[in-house]
């Protein structure tokens, strides 16, 4: 692979805790599960391997003693990993001098921490300038600096607070602020967003993927929240007993999960914010072309059962639909052309919207739901039961959904009831 | 029962090999402890009393408040009332010499534990055999390699009076967020900058309790220094046992008393941010941080653009 593309890669990393770690390495590589390794010897992470590409945010996601935060600490030296190597920018941080390292952490590799770590006694500006002060660059430029970022993040005004005068959200916010400062290419983050309430934690969420679209950073976000992972993700590392059990985007990981301790995890998932239309659309049954004349319509639409068409132009791109009764009429009528019964209303959406927002959309739309691609083409439509199959978590389920009874002609109906009313039973009204 | 094992004439006769070897060493330290300590004392002694009286009550005020600088005040007037004033003062300078060479010592030592387990290892048991050692037993060597008078005092007070100040330091070094710390070494610090940056100022509540308890614990120790010839109100404390004194005993008792509420009230006091000067200090400090702030806000009125996003290069 390409070396400029990766900002970091991670190779058979293995970290034992206690003694005889190099033995249990070993005893691990063949195969030794981590809790026949003997008392007093943790593996903490076992064989774990990835590369993440520059500007990508890449999730490692476990729950708690996975492994994850001692993961995320080999990969800037905080701990030392016991077998396996770990590089940055293209430069192994594994077997260097320590003073090589410190380099390292100061230009490559900073981060954020669960519980911010911020110096209490010192103001929120001295804080963010921390790094700039590490690097050796002279007070008023790192003073600048630092108050550049600051407002990135949304303090200004609080340059010069303590800590402890702040919220928890803007705290983290003076964590990120100075991991931002010290600018390096690699962001790493401690289960960053963890410690803070919902509402700040959406927010701060929402602000790191716009400081990523902003500032092209590689981020590794550790976190034990699902939802979290799937929503800043490019791609996620799920992590089990200090193994990463498997590597992918978020959908990928949802629609194909590796094994059934990845499928359990998914399963509390709110997919409706993960999946996206192009993920559950179906191929349309059939199309009109808007060239083609309403006798062919009507044929097509006669041959499916359908009541009504997505109208396409001749490279896919959509004109409207039609419905099946206005058709009838035109061809009753001997019109050649179809364009006086296409209705432009035809709600489309746009293929990576997700789930969530397809609801109301698909209410709204007479036909299944119609799906376009950027060039505005009709690539696919999402019948309703469809949408409940995925919501379900089988979007293969909608394939077998029984057909909606019709109910019978209100004639009839009316007639046996009337008929049940003369032979008077009045029991039945009652039930009624 | 003939089974004995004779470990008092063991180390008693290492002391003497010790002493033997090495008694130039010990001369020298001798010298040095009374230089110390007779410079101190003098420090006390020149001025008039009340002149003395009135520098400590501001002290006080400055250090506490004015409660403490009005009873400070009285607790120096009630031990001249009861002249022992001059035994005060070569109590104090005792005190004052022996805690802070004990302070020198052990605060070292705590931060070199709270980095090094194996030093914290070794001297964790050093620590419990000092501090549980019985006092008197002290003085026995520090009288054979010091001889009569003040240095065995000061001897015999800094082994006694260190174990706090070595464990409060270790453990309020090792306390402090292990995070914030890591947040240190993630950026590249250099160990010795997280020692003093991180490590050393969060831990300074905890060093300044150890700081404190060195203090209280040499006072203590320097009553029993009376036995060895050190003089002072322990001087007093033990001819009045020894003659059954019980209105001299009284008198230098309290006097005791007086110094250690002083000495602890004042050492207390470090780093809490109480008393008049800190309350200085600290407006001194939200004024230059709210000028400061002033600053930025005026610059950025001045120029809006001037600090908007794009300096941050990737």
């Amino acid at each position: 692979m390409n070396d400029d593309t990766i900002a970091l890669r991670a190779d058979g990393l293995y970290k034992v805790f206690g003694r005889h770690a190099d033995e249990a390495v070993i005893a691990l590589h063949r195969g030794t599960p981590r809790d026949e390794l003997g008392a007093g010897t943790t593996a903490a992470v076992i064989d774990a391997s990835f590369e993440v590409r520059r500007g990508e945010i890449f999730v490692v996601m476990g729950l708690s003693g996975s492994g994850k935060s001692t993961l995320i600490r080999m990969l800037n030296g905080l701990h030392e990993a016991t077998a396996g190597t770990v590089e940055v920018g293209g430069e192994s941080i594994t077997d260097v001098s320590p003073k090589r390292l410190r380099e390292i952490r100061r230009k490559r590799v900073s981060m954020v921490f669960q519980h911010f770590a911020l110096l209490p006694h010192r103001t929120v500006i001295d804080n963010v300038a921390y790094g700039l002060e590490i690097q050796g660059m002279p007070l008023d430029q790192r003073i600048a600096k630092a108050r550049q970022v600051t407002e990135i993040v949304g303090l200004k005004g609080w340059e010069e607070k303590h800590p402890s005068e702040l919220s928890g959200g803007m705290q983290q916010r003076v964590g990120l602020a100075r991991a931002l400062a010290a600018d390096t290419d690699v962001l790493l983050m401690d289960e960053a967003f963890s410690a803070l309430d919902p509402l700040i934690r959406r927010e701060m969420q929402d602000q790191l993927l716009e400081l990523q679209a902003e500032l092209g950073k590689t981020i590794i976000f550790i976190t034990h929240d699902l939802n979290e992972a799937m929503y800043i993700g490019d791609r996620i590392a799920v992590m089990r007993d200090g193994r990463i059990v498997q590597i992918g985007s978020p959908e990928d990981i949802l629609t194909n999960p590796a094994n059934d301790y990845v499928e359990q995890f998914v399963q509390d998932v709110d997919r409706t914010k993960v999946l996206t239309a192009e993920s559950v659309m179906r191929k349309p049954r059939a199309v009109v072309h808007v060239g083609a004349g309403p006798r062919a319509a009507l044929t097509l639409m006669r041959d499916e059962q359908l009541a009504g068409a997505y109208v396409v132009n001749k490279d896919r791109t959509i004109v409207g639909w039609v419905r099946d009764r206005d058709v009838f009429d035109l061809v009753r009528r001997g019109v050649k052309d179809l364009s006086t019964v296409i209705q432009s209303d035809h709600g489309a959406v746009a293929n990576d919207t997700a789930l969530a927002d397809l609801f109301i959309p698909s209410l709204e739309a007479a036909l299944p739901l119609g799906v376009l691609d950027s060039r505005e083409r009709l690539v696919g439509v999402i019948p309703r039961v469809t949408l409940l199959a995925a919501l379900g978590g089988e979007p293969e389920a909608a394939v077998q959904a029984a057909p909606r009874p019709d109910p019978m002609p209100t004639a009839e109906v009316d007639q046996v009831l009337e008929a049940a009313v003369g032979a008077g039973t009045p029991e039945t009204k009652e039930a009624i | 029962m003939e089974f004995r094992i004779p470990v008092g004439t063991w180390i008693d006769s290492f002391f003497d090999w010790l002493e033997d070897t090495f008694s130039w060493f010990f001369e020298g330290l001798r010298e040095v402890f009374i230089q110390l300590f007779d410079a101190v004392a003098w420090i006390f002694a020149t001025p008039p009393e009340l002149v003395v009286v009135a520098v400590v009550a501001i002290g006080a005020l400055l250090a506490r408040g004015w409660r403490f600088a009005l009873g400070s005040a009285l607790g120096l007037l009630f031990i001249i009332g009861v002249d022992q004033w001059d035994n005060a003062i070569d109590s104090l300078a005792l005190v004052l010499v022996a805690a802070f060479l004990a302070v020198v010592l052990s605060v070292p030592l705590g931060i070199w534990a709270a980095r090094n387990d194996t030093v914290s290892k070794v001297v964790k048991p050093v620590m419990d055999f000092l501090q549980t050692l019985p006092a008197f037993v002290y003085l026995i060597p520090a009288l054979a390699l010091f001889r009569v008078g003040v240095a065995p005092g000061v001897i015999a007070t800094i082994v006694f009076a260190m174990a706090p100040g070595v464990r409060l330091t270790e453990l309020g070094i090792r306390g402090v967020d292990k995070e914030v710390v890591e947040a240190g070494q993630a950026f590249g610090a250099h160990p010795r900058r997280i020692l003093r940056q991180i490590q050393i100022p969060l831990a300074m509540p905890s060093i300044m309790a150890g700081i404190n308890q060195i203090i209280m614990l040499s006072l203590s120790m320097v009553v029993i220094a009376g036995f060895v010839g050190a003089g002072g109100l322990g001087g007093d404390v033990v001819q009045a046992v020894s003659a059954l004194n019980g209105r001299l005993g009284w008198e230098a008792g309290l006097s005791v008393v007086v110094l250690a509420i002083l000495l602890d009230r004042f050492t207390a006091s470090f780093g809490r941010g109480m008393g008049l000067y800190s309350r200085w200090r600290k407006a001194r400090r939200a004024r230059t941080e709210a000028a400061e702030q002033a600053r930025f806000d005026a610059e950025e009125s001045e120029a809006p653009t001037a600090t908007a996003a794009p300096g941050l290069g990737v």
